[in-house]
């Protein structure tokens, strides 16, 4: 089944098994491995990408029906030696350890931060209008999609801050 | 040339104190950082191999029977499929760490539901998935077996029983005494990266890439298992997505690779999917633990009690060790200790990060606590005045031990003077609480091999097969080659995870960084004599630093003494004299804030800080980061971890990690950790210890014990949920 995608800016035909997770195209067939395969369930949030800009569970969703999408996956994100201020900020604060969940919660962070630029509440929000200050208590909350087993998530809650304040 | 080094006498120099490069104990970034955060760094599942194919694993519907595939010409037959393989090679559950050979192997017959007894290998991953769950299983000829620990029988572990003086004397004439039964449920590590192996053969020749913790034991697993030479193995890990204990011995995915691979020919890539990593590769075993403490009326102990049931597969020997600690961690005479192992049909007890104390210390800390509100003192208090001098059951000296320092500065930085009294403290819905807990895991020191080379441009290569599992590994063993040979972090390279390196101790047992950490320091010395040698100097009278050789006065490039050449050195060390002449492990102590709802019974950490020694810090910030881990695995373990087992077959019900509730990041709160200035001479020439598991053994009692403290409600089973906590409010 064909398929075309923006994948990091560039544009991929895509002819697959209908089966194929969007996951599974970017891990098997696009060589795309920085997107992680931690449950296949969405539950884990390894698996993190922006699809037109919003965080979702690759694995969640087929390929195939992401036909004329934009896709930004970690690699689209930084490149060693051309890091993002988040990655950068989880370098310096050892946000991972093992660093499997560690592009989820790249993805994850960087959509994070675009949804309270845009005033988007959470459970944690005071008010459902007029946006949310990036408490500990708010990123905790926005990344709980995204688990860690080594819990590095206080150093996590961390790097956020750090890269947020310069702008991530 | 190979520098052997054997740890027989306490290593009182502490070079490490000296070198002038100053790199170890800093808290450097990670080096592979970089590869980490843009999702580079290439783990099991992810090597692109020419040719490759997908095998997925199918398990047995049930726990006792001969397994019949009723369907498998027609699976065969499927889109795509390229085998059926029911192998008797197959394992039949992972091995034991360190076990060095194949576990109980055969796919006929089923021991316990979720074993994975055949696998069916197509062209592509959707084509495997869909016929390895077309394939109908049964069992025939099945007969009842035990799933329950509480009626299985059980095997008495002789040489974990221990009788010393009367403890029932000293209960019975004790001015205070706590006899109480606990028991934990059994926990899952929950890696997040589930086990997976990509194996490919040339001749007979196999290439194992795959995610594993011990790689010179896991070689001889695998080979033994295929039934072929070690040397016709080659295993290559460089990185590994977690393992906390799941992935110490091989489990069964490397095996049914391998068997697939060699059968058609082509590399075949096997990864568990999740439900299979929670049904087939290890769990902690649940508990049941009863604790007698006997004290006088200041709360001195004088008898200390602790008897434990565990549980495990027929044929394995692992029995949690939950009676690790209680052998050294308080005084008290009069001493009995049991441990028995009910044998069951459940899916295979092994070790989960720090088998033993884990539970057992917890267990321990949550007695303590109850003997303290009997006694009527400070709980720190009472630890206090439990410290025994000497170990009390063999008598024996402890190497280094500031466990009275991490009680009185965990309380002084956390506040504990503050701490309010039982049910006294409310913050509008919320009841509040403080509660604390001593640390302690046992310290052990492993052979380990790695290669270190000073090459002709000044820089520096470490090689070995030893693991970084997240531990930190690339980061220290770069720390220390730089320290020991004068050289800025970013030039030693660190390579590590593959089986064609010298033999490491790997990562297991908080053992890892001391032992690999002292092969490289042991290669570095012998490099630094050589160097010293070519200078005709005393080798403690040469300062190494930025790449620069200063002695007598004179300074030179390090790439003038080397003029072109070389200098390669394989330090190899070996556990000693000093492992039994003294009583070695870690300690710590934690302290938890806790907040219960008045009317759900839902407890909340709103504050946790640990303070703990364990030897030289050779990192102050992975060292930092795998406390923050342990204190995390605590909150699990102490809210909401359980591993539920169907009563009737004994399957795990809560085989995802939807159900099998590990901590979110909304469940901890911002933990503070202090690690303590120590040097420990007798573990190893670095005079570090083990950090890894520290910060769980006992993680899980300083919050239950706050959850009394708040509420009066003790929870005297495993994961103390709002239900348990709801019927004492």
């Amino acid at each position: 089944m064909q398929t075309n995608v923006i994948i990091n800016g560039t544009q991929r035909r895509l002819e697959l098994d209908p089966r194929t997770t969007l996951l599974d195209a970017l891990r098997h067939h696009l060589g795309l491995s920085g997107s992680k395969k931690g449950c296949d369930h969405g539950q884990c949030g390894a698996c993190t990408v922006m699809v037109n800009g919003r965080r979702i569970n690759a694995c969640l969703t087929l390929a195939c029906m992401h036909d004329g999408d934009e896709v930004t996956t970690i690699e689209g994100i930084g490149q060693p030696g051309n890091l993002s201020a988040l990655q950068e900020a989880f370098v310096s604060e050892d946000g991972f350890q093992c660093g499997y969940c560690t592009p989820g919660q790249i993805c994850s962070a960087t959509a994070m931060l675009e949804e309270i630029r845009n005033e988007w509440p959470s459970h944690v929000t005071d008010d459902l209008v007029g946006g949310a200050e990036l408490t500990n208590e708010e990123i905790s909350e926005r990344m709980s999609g995204n688990l860690c087993r080594c819990s590095a998530y206080p150093n996590i809650v961390e790097a956020i801050r750090k890269a947020a304040g310069k702008g991530a | 040339m190979t520098e052997q080094f054997k740890m027989d006498a306490p290593a009182t120099e502490r070079r490490l104190d000296d070198m002038a490069q100053g790199l170890v104990g800093a808290p450097l970034d990670r080096p592979e950082g970089a590869l980490k955060v843009t999702g580079t760094a290439t783990y099991a599942n992810e090597w692109q191999i020419e040719g490759m194919v997908h095998g997925v694993m199918v398990r047995a519907p049930g726990n006792s029977g001969r397994v019949v595939l009723s369907n498998r010409e027609a699976v065969a037959k499927m889109p795509g499929v390229l085998s059926v393989i029911q192998d008797d090679r197959l394992l039949r559950n992972p091995a034991q760490g360190t076990a060095n050979k194949a576990p109980v192997q055969g796919a006929q017959h089923a021991t316990y539901l979720g074993q994975l007894i055949a696998i069916v290998v197509a062209e592509s991953f959707e084509q495997a998935r869909h016929a390895a769950q077309a394939l109908k299983v049964t069992l025939e000829n099945g007969e009842m077996v035990p799933v329950d620990p509480a009626t299985a029988a059980v095997e008495p572990q002789e040489d974990q029983t221990l009788d010393q003086g009367n403890l029932d004397g000293a209960m019975s004439e004790a001015k205070h005494s706590v006899d109480v039964v606990y028991t934990t449920p059994s926990h899952s590590s929950s890696p997040m990266e589930p086990h997976a192996s990509i194996a490919s053969w040339e001749g007979e020749d196999l290439t194992l890439r795959a995610s594993y913790q011990m790689l010179k034991y896991n070689r001889n697993e695998l080979a033994d298992s295929l039934r072929i030479h070690p040397d016709r193995v080659r295993i290559i890990s460089p990185y590994v997505g977690g393992g906390f204990g799941s992935k110490l011995g091989l489990a069964p995915e490397a095996v049914a690779a391998a068997i697939a691979a060699k059968e058609l020919g082509r590399p075949v890539s096997v990864a568990l999917h999740r439900q299979q990593v929670y049904e087939a590769t290890m769990r902690r075993s649940e508990t049941r633990q009863r604790l007698r403490l006997a004290a006088d009326s200041d709360g001195r102990l004088s008898g200390f009690g602790h008897d434990a049931r565990v549980s495990n597969l027929p044929g394995e020997t692992f029995a949690e060790p939950v009676l690790q600690a209680s052998h050294f961690l308080y005084a008290g005479a009069n001493r009995k200790m049991s441990l028995e192992l009910a044998r069951l049909h459940r899916l295979c007890a092994g070790s989960v990060r720090a088998p033993g104390e884990a539970v057992g210390v917890t267990v321990v800390e949550n007695a303590m606590d109850e003997l303290a509100h009997e006694v009527g003192i400070d709980p720190v208090e009472l630890r206090l005045r439990n410290i025994p001098e000497k170990d009390p059951e063999s008598v024996k000296d402890y190497s280094s031990r500031r466990f009275r320092e991490a009680l009185q500065s965990g309380a002084e930085i956390f506040g504990w003077a503050k701490r309010p009294g039982v049910k006294e403290r409310r913050d509008g819905e919320w009841l509040i609480g403080y509660g604390m807990a001593s640390a302690a895991r046992i310290n052990a020191l492993m052979e380990s091999q790695a290669r270190v080379t000073l090459l002709p441009d000044g820089t520096a290569r470490v090689e070995t097969d030893m693991t970084d599992i997240g531990t930190g590994t690339y980061a220290i063993l770069g720390q220390i080659a730089g320290d020991m040979l004068g050289l800025p972090r970013d030039k030693v390279d660190v390579i590590l995870g593959d089986t064609n390196l010298p033999p490491a101790a790997g990562s297991g047992g908080s053992w890892g960084a001391s032992s690999s950490g002292t092969s490289v320091y042991i290669a570095c010395e012998a490099i630094r004599r050589q160097l010293a040698d070519r200078l005709d100097v005393n080798e403690h009278d040469l300062m190494l630093k930025d790449a620069r050789a200063t002695y007598a006065n004179q300074t030179k490039a390090l790439t003038d003494v080397l003029q072109g050449d070389e200098i390669a050195k394989l330090g190899h060390v070996l556990p000693g004299e000093t492992s039994d002449a003294v009583r070695q492990a870690t300690f710590g102590a934690y302290f938890a804030e806790v907040a219960v709802h008045a009317a759900s019974g839902e407890t909340r950490v709103r504050r946790m800080h640990g303070s703990f020694a364990a030897g030289r810090i050779l990192n102050a910030k992975t060292a930092r980061s795998q406390c923050l881990g342990g204190m995390t695995f605590g909150i699990g373990m102490a809210l909401t971890e359980e591993l539920t087992f169907d009563p009737r077959d004994g399957h795990v019900v809560n085989h995802n990690l939807a159900e099998y509730h590990i901590p979110v990041n909304a469940d901890v709160p911002q933990l503070t950790v202090e690690l303590l200035e120590e040097r420990d001479d007798w573990a190893s020439p670095l005079q570090a210890k083990g950090i890894g598991e520290l910060g769980i053994c006992g993680a899980a009692a300083a919050i239950t014990n706050a959850i009394y403290n708040a509420t009066g409600v003790r929870v005297r089973n495993y994961p103390a949920t709002l239900d348990k906590v709801i019927v004492g409010l």
